[in-house]
């Protein structure tokens, strides 16, 4: 097991890096002076000079990119001279745009969305493979076609859909809940509840369909194994069939799908952000996508990547626990 | 008696119409006896034996007919009751032993598993019994094997631990379906001689599932072919060698090497199995038989042979009489004549 995480880890190392040399060249690909968006109305040739000096655009690419990556592990220093300011460590850029070390902007937008995407993920796991459980239990019966029917539904109503719907009529109808307000739940426990439960559903619907459907079907087809005629054969109930032999086996593509699906989510959940106005990564993201806000886009899109790779690591290390075919090889 | 089936029927329906997989089969095993079950892919076998273990479950599934094991009925019984049965007085082992043991657990869990479904004992009390039964089936190593993967084992080892996981708890019957199809033929052997051995230890009956009649001639008392669902003979084993009575029997005694490469006046039998689906009105084999034209009128597309008679203990389903059988066996060297 032990050499398997090690080569995992290796390999995520090496990911890692491809990735953040992908996103910095995409940073550069931008058909615009990055200079040029470091200052306001009153730009003049000088101003645009003297900025891309100091934030070392003027520098080869390959210079860039190592401050840039210094900079994450470091901290740096911007500018020489009188004019310089500290970005410290973590250092992920200056945006000119909103005035702010993106690092701080990044840090306040991403529990947000970090409560959003787990929340939602207990909530869908815990629905999803229930439900995929029961109608792989009754397999053709009247509840396996009633779940598969609803999930169906769920499964292809759009999250902006189930968002909009649940907003206009759970708070503006019905004012069950006031109009959502973010706050932490450390300041008002309340008000984060409030806020955050209909963004839960809205995305437990979309997922928990799909993960009732890929239950079912992972279910159903190590139902048929012959390991599980043999668990059979050996005069197990089928209680114990089901929860010891099948379920186990049938777990490992439920794994892997969460994993990815989770980390998806982390790197943003844009619409949903949107309409429940939460200040997220996602709305952060779109935000700097819709300024031209450049060290802020790289660095979500570099946060984002992250929460995947790690997230890979994660699946690959519970695959191994599960599956002793993996560990072993 | 330990098993008797009388009448055994096993229907699936499905979108296309009724599979008729089993129809009337009857047979009987005795203590320490062994009863091989032999024909084509798709004649059947592997579903009655299921049936027999209670192990066709499925809702699109419908069983007739009766199987006493140990005087008891089993078609109908309450299915908690044949549970109990299962892996403790009657047991099986399947094809490919890779897939039939859990990719997921230890040899050795699995074993100990299969003790403790049966028996109120500690872990370590079923886990000792399980090293033993390993040792016993000639698995080298045992404590090492214990803690490992099937997947780390051949596929020889792999059907030995699935030997000894269904015979851990002294079953008097035993099912083994193609126990050794899936394996190199030295090994074949080996596990043939391992059941062999067992079953003179424990006098456990077995129901051997092959369609290798060389397997049979190594290990049967006892012979039932199938085809199409049917049993279509149904003879002491020596009888199968030397006088079988029905064609199907015949093409399945051309396709045993040493036997065709002696007298090699059958072809294998060429055509294949029916569906069981429509199945025709008349005789089952009779749109691959080579000998139908010889029953007069058109008796074999029209009317299905009933088992009959041959001997004392062997019948056969074939409306060829008594002297054109000896004919043809006689003009074609078939068994001995
Ligand atoms: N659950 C099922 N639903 C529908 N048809 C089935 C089902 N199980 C088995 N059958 C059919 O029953 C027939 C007999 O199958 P069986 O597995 O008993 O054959 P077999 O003699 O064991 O063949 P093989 O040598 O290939 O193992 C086949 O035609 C098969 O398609
Ligand atoms: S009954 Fe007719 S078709 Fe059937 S095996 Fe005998 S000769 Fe052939
Ligand atoms: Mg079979």
């Amino acid at each position: 097991m032990f050499p398997y995480i090690v080569r995992r880890v290796f390999v995520m190392a090496f990911m890692l890096t491809i990735l953040s040399i992908i996103t910095f060249l995409l940073f550069n690909a931008v058909p615009t002076d990055p200079a040029m968006l470091t200052c306001g109305k009153t730009c003049t040739p000088d101003i645009v000079a003297a900025n891309r000096i100091r934030l070392g655009l003027d520098q080869p690419l390959y210079v860039q990119y190592a401050e840039w990556i210094k900079g994450i592990f470091v901290g740096r220093t911007y500018g020489s001279g009188s004019a310089t300011f500290e970005c410290s460590t973590p250092c992920l850029g200056y945006s000119f745009r909103n005035g702010e070390e993106v690092t701080t902007m990044i840090v306040d937008a991403l529990p947000v969305t970090l409560y959003l995407a787990l929340g939602a993920f207990i909530l869908w796991m815990l629905i999803g493979i229930s439900a995929g459980i029961v109608a792989a239990k009754n397999h053709g019966k009247w509840q396996d076609r009633t779940i598969m029917g609803v999930s169906l539904i769920g499964y292809s109503l759009p999250v902006f859909f189930v968002g909009l719907l649940l907003l206009v009529f759970v708070v503006v109808r019905w004012n069950l809940l006031p109009y959502p307000d973010y706050e932490s739940p450390f300041d008002d426990p309340v008000a984060f509840f409030q806020t955050m439960l209909l963004p839960w559903i809205t995305l437990a619907i979309l997922y928990a369909a799909y993960y009732a459907r890929l239950t079912r079907s992972q279910m159903l087809e190590t139902m048929g194994e012959d390991y599980i005629r043999t668990a059979r054969a050996k005069g197990l109930s089928e209680r114990v069939v089901f929860r010891k032999h099948a379920f186990r086996a049938g777990l490992t593509p439920i794994v892997t799908s969460a994993g990815l699906d989770l980390a998806g989510l982390l790197g943003g959940a844009v619409i949903t952000e949107y309409i429940f106005s939460l200040p997220g990564l996602g709305r952060l993201a779109i935000g700097a996508v819709t300024e031209y806000d450049l060290p802020t886009i790289t660095a979500t899109v570099l946060v984002a990547a992250v929460f995947v790779i790690v997230s890979n690591l994660v699946v690959d290390i519970l695959y191994a626990a599960i599956d002793p075919r993996v560990r072993l090889t | 008696m330990i098993l008797e089936v009388k009448n055994l029927n096993v229907e699936f329906t499905t979108d296309d119409g009724i599979v008729h997989a089993v129809n009337n089969v009857s047979y009987k095993v005795e203590r320490g006896k062994t009863l091989a079950i032999v024909g084509e892919s798709g004649s059947g076998k592997s579903v009655s034996s299921l049936a027999v273990m209670g192990l066709v479950t499925g809702s699109n599934s419908k069983i007739t007919g009766e199987v006493f094991f140990n005087g008891r009925e089993l078609v109908g019984a309450d299915p908690e009751e044949v549970r109990k049965l299962r892996g403790d007085e009657m047991a099986m082992i399947f094809q490919d032993p890779l897939s039939a043991l859990h990719p997921y657990y230890t040899i050795g869990d699995q074993l100990a598993e299969a003790v403790q479904v049966h028996h109120n004992v500690k872990e370590a009390e079923a886990r000792s019994r399980a090293a033993e039964m390993l040792t016993k089936v000639g698995i080298p190593s045992v404590e090492q094997r214990m803690d490992e993967y099937p997947h780390q084992l051949s596929g020889g080892m792999r059907q030995r631990v699935m030997i000894a996981m269904a015979l851990i708890n002294g079953p008097e019957l035993l099912i083994a379906d193609e126990p050794t199809t899936a394996l190199d033929v030295t090994v074949q052997a080996q596990i043939l001689d391992l059941l062999r051995e067992l079953q003179k230890e424990f006098g456990t009956a077995i129901v051997l599932i092959t369609h290798d009649l060389g397997v049979v001639a190594d290990l049967a008392d006892e012979v039932l072919v199938m085809y199409g669902g049917s049993a279509v003979e149904h003879a002491p084993v020596r009888e199968i060698f030397y006088e079988p009575q029905m064609p199907y029997t015949w093409g399945l005694l051309a396709s045993i090497p040493q036997i065709s490469a002696k007298k090699a006046q059958l072809d294998p039998i060429p055509g294949s199995p029916p569906s069981l689906l429509n199945m025709p009105k008349g005789c089952v084999f009779a749109p691959r038989c080579t000998f139908k034209d010889q029953v007069p009128g058109d008796a074999c597309a029209n009317e299905f042979p009933d088992l009959l008679a041959v001997s004392k203990d062997h019948e056969a389903r074939c409306h060829l009489t008594e002297s054109q059988r000896t004919a043809i066996r006689t003009e074609r060297k078939i068994g001995r004549v």
